[in-house]
């Protein structure tokens, strides 16, 4: 039992360390709240930028085949290099959806000239993707999802709305599944393709979350026409596809959001309760220890996963309970740590309220991480059937024509 | 990164797997709960063949040499198979407080008797209610003589030699080892809610014992020992709550009710993917304090707390779930659910309750953010 990288890893780890540590600026100590208005012009041309920079120096795509610019390594550089780069102010949120998720669809489905044509550039990040898939009254159920793909010659001609895409709006290409059959069973029904986003008829509106941010958007579409050499798949076969797309969801890394145990732990510090320092108090010392032992719980799954990924093992659904710990306990410290500020707790001026309003900006932005990319509920169901084999949920939506389905008023 | 037990050690994990899932299953650990004997000798005699007395024990002294991994090992094992023997006592507590304090001679003279299951060891450092403080320590430690009364032993009621946390005539808490068979020694066991171990009150009458630790550091070496007990007892909880999260599973399948398996509703799947999240995080945990404890690493002190404070709260929830999931019939006596709850009381309570060991990690984080 040890921590010590393999002679491969070290030396990758090494290279990592070098690269960032000449191309990339350390996190400055101060803390950055999480009240963002979402990614502008500044943001994406920064993110391009550094993309292109790890892709000169070999670090994008790194699990990817070398005819695509990858490096064919195994999954645990992967989480190396994201080990080394989290201590790094380096822009994030423009490419993870496209790399992670919509490239590797297209290498899975895609002919090899649209290869040819999509994957280096948007590696090279000359180029960003989204992802549409939930709609309106298709979150969780995705496969409910109603957008309509009608057959006209050579082309289909998409109608409907999509909803929670990120980037819609900075998005030059995405991937979208549609309803192109309602007459047959649900997952039977849908067709799977990729499309230009400029196309006339596609429009992005951003979605103004409870934060005051914008880091999604609604996206609708009017009669947008997309060739049939751009479905990817069979007609019919679009639920397959998109399980292959939520199959690359991005290996967890150690993203420990803010605040964290250690934040409170601070803020415990400086302050004074009514029976004197915050951090003698009884009831404070339980919750930071468990949720230290939590933290140090997830840290620890963490490196038993690397464990099997450095002897060949691939991630499984296992990585489900990083998120599902993580967003609730970041949702219980900020508003433990609001309780601790008593009344004033609920003032947010960042030159009042402790570390530039972090804890009340987290109390606010963490309900959408209980919910985006697998809310907590369908995590424990995945855990459930698939970690632990206890059989699915006797379904109603299986087997009658879609458009048969009872719906709701919401 | 090897995060991971080696090869040779899994080897010992099925072996141990196999060896308690015919001698310790729960008929035989019934035998102990009913009252039939204080524990399982044969169990015990059986383990001792298997030389796994002596695991963390040097060769010199007659052990196995195998170290803290291979130690940790069996513990979980031991959980699982919630074994009716006192060996967590003997060597987690009494065999790891000769390593860590005692004497080449006192060595010498016990080791080998622990290694060979000749002689049964316990901790005695409780007296009444309330965690591990020295300033509770009342018995007297006197001319060689111990004079008080240590209640509850773990153990203490089977065992032949006691480490016993007591004051010298300076004040000062100093550890001294008893021969439990000696003359002024009153043992008297116990009623608990776990009898599958042995609870006693200790009481010493003017009773021989040799000073463990000489001067001053009795109370330093009784938490260093208490540290690495801490993460031995984790892996006795982790093994039974895994074991519980099995039960449930297997029963959930199983048993359907309102025509489908009751394991295909929500609610029981929901609590049961809480319980995996509790367990693996249980796990890594325990897993870390393995590696601080193999390697001495100066995050042993955390380390054992948080493993500890998580092992118990896994055990806990697995534990009680377990009942839940099997409704009415989890309540009964022939169901085995109740060994597992029993045994998860009996081992959050043994060195030292959760807050205790809460307030240790949060001491410990003070202590380094302050650094």
């Amino acid at each position: 039992m040890n921590f010590d990288d393999t002679p491969a890893e070290a030396a990758f780890r090494a290279e990592v360390r070098a690269f960032l540590a000449a191309n990339a600026t350390l996190k400055s100590a101060s803390v950055q709240g999480t009240r963002g208005r979402g990614i502008g012009a500044e943001e994406i041309k920064r993110a391009k930028d550094w993309q292109a920079r790890k892709y000169a120096a070999g670090f994008a795509g790194l699990t990817w085949p070398k005819e695509w610019g990858g490096r064919e390594a195994p999954q645990l550089f992967q989480v190396i290099y994201n080990q080394e780069e989290e201590a790094y102010a380096v822009p994030r949120g423009v490419f993870e959806i496209g790399l992670g998720m919509c490239i590797p669809t297209m290498m899975a489905y895609a002919k090899p000239e649209q290869l040819q044509r999509y994957v280096t550039p948007a590696l090279k990040g000359e180029e960003v993707w989204c992802q549409l898939f939930s709609e309106p009254s298709a979150g969780s159920d995705v496969a409910g999802l109603r957008t309509r793909a009608e057959r006209d010659g050579d082309d289909w001609i998409i109608n409907g709305q999509k909803v929670w895409t990120s980037g819609a709006h900075f998005s030059d290409f995405g991937i979208i599944v549609t309803r192109s059959d309602p007459t047959v069973a649900k997952h039977d029904g849908l067709t799977f393709f990729f499309l230009d986003m400029k196309s006339p008829g596609v429009e992005p509106r951003p979605i103004k979350q409870i934060s005051g941010a914008s880091h999604f958007n609604e996206v609708f579409f009017t009669n947008v026409r997309v060739p049939d050499a751009q479905r990817l798949g069979p007609v019919g076969a679009g639920w397959k596809v998109s399980l292959t797309t939520l199959m690359n969801e991005r290996l967890a890394v150690g993203d420990v959001p803010r605040p964290d145990v250690t934040d409170l732990l601070n803020l415990a510090r400086s302050l004074d309760l009514d029976d004197g320092p915050a951090i003698n108090n009884a009831v404070v010392r339980e919750r930071i220890a468990d949720w230290h032992v939590k933290t140090q719980g997830l840290k620890y799954t963490r490196f038993r996963t690397m464990t099997a990924l450095s002897k060949g093992a691939t991630p499984g659904p296992e990585s489900s309970i990083g998120k599902l710990v993580n967003a609730s306990k970041l949702q219980d410290i900020a508003s433990f740590g609001m309780d601790l500020l008593g009344s004033a707790g609920i003032v947010m001026n960042p030159d009042l309220a402790p570390y530039q309003a972090l804890f009340q900006d987290a109390l606010l932005s963490s309900p959408s991480l209980r919910i985006a990319g697998g809310t907590d509920e369908i995590l424990r169901n995945i855990i459930a059937e698939r970690v632990l084999g206890l059989p699915s949920d006797i379904r109603v939506d299986k087997t009658q024509p879609f458009n048969q389905l009872p719906t709701g008023s919401r | 990164m090897n995060f991971d037990f080696s090869d040779e050690l899994k080897q010992l994990r099925d072996q141990a797997r196999r060896f308690l899932g015919e001698r310790s299953a729960p008929k035989q650990v019934r035998r102990v709960l009913e009252g039939h004997t204080p524990y399982d000798r044969a169990l015990w005699e059986g383990v001792a063949e298997m030389g796994w007395l002596g695991t963390a024990i040097p060769e010199e002294y007659g052990g196995a040499g195998m170290g803290h991994l291979g130690l940790c090992i069996l513990a979980e094992e031991m959980g699982r198979a919630v074994a009716a023997i006192p060996f967590g006592s003997t060597t987690y507590l009494a065999a790891e407080a000769l390593i860590l304090a005692g004497s080449p001679a006192q060595k010498a003279h016990w080791l080998p008797k622990i290694a060979a299951g000749e002689t049964v060891g316990c901790l005695a450092w409780a007296e009444g209610t309330g965690n591990p403080t020295a300033a509770k320590v009342q018995t007297r430690f006197h001319g060689g003589r111990l004079s008080g009364r240590k209640w509850p032993v773990a153990d203490g009621g089977v065992a032949d030699i006691a480490i016993v946390v007591a004051r010298n005539d300076a004040g000062q808490i100093v550890l001294a080892l008893a021969d439990l068979r000696a003359t002024g020694v009153h043992p008297e066991t116990l009623q608990t809610l776990d009898p599958t171990r042995d609870q006693a009150k200790l009481t010493f009458d003017d009773a021989p014992a040799e000073l463990l630790t000489a001067g001053g550091d009795g109370w330093l070496v009784l938490e260093q020992l208490l540290d690495r007990a801490a993460i031995l007892f984790a892996f006795e909880q982790i093994g039974g709550a895994a074991v519980c999260l099995d039960m449930a599973v297997q029963y959930a399948r199983d048993r359907h009710a309102f025509g489908r398996p009751i394991g295909s509703f929500q609610a029981i799947k929901h609590k049961l993917a809480d319980v995996y999240v509790a367990n693996e995080l249980a796990r890594s945990n325990a897993y870390f304090g393995a590696w601080a404890l193999d390697t001495g690493a100066a995050e042993l002190r955390l380390a054992a707390a948080s493993a500890r404070v998580s092992a118990t709260d896994a055990y806990h929830l697995a534990s009680k779930e377990n009942i839940q999931t099997h409704g009415g019939i989890g309540f009964t006596w022939e169901a085995d659910c109740h060994l597992y709850y029993r045994r998860a009381k009996s081992l959050a309570l043994s060195v030292g309750a959760i807050p205790f060991w809460r307030d240790r990690v949060v001491n410990e984080l003070v202590a380094r953010n302050a650094a």
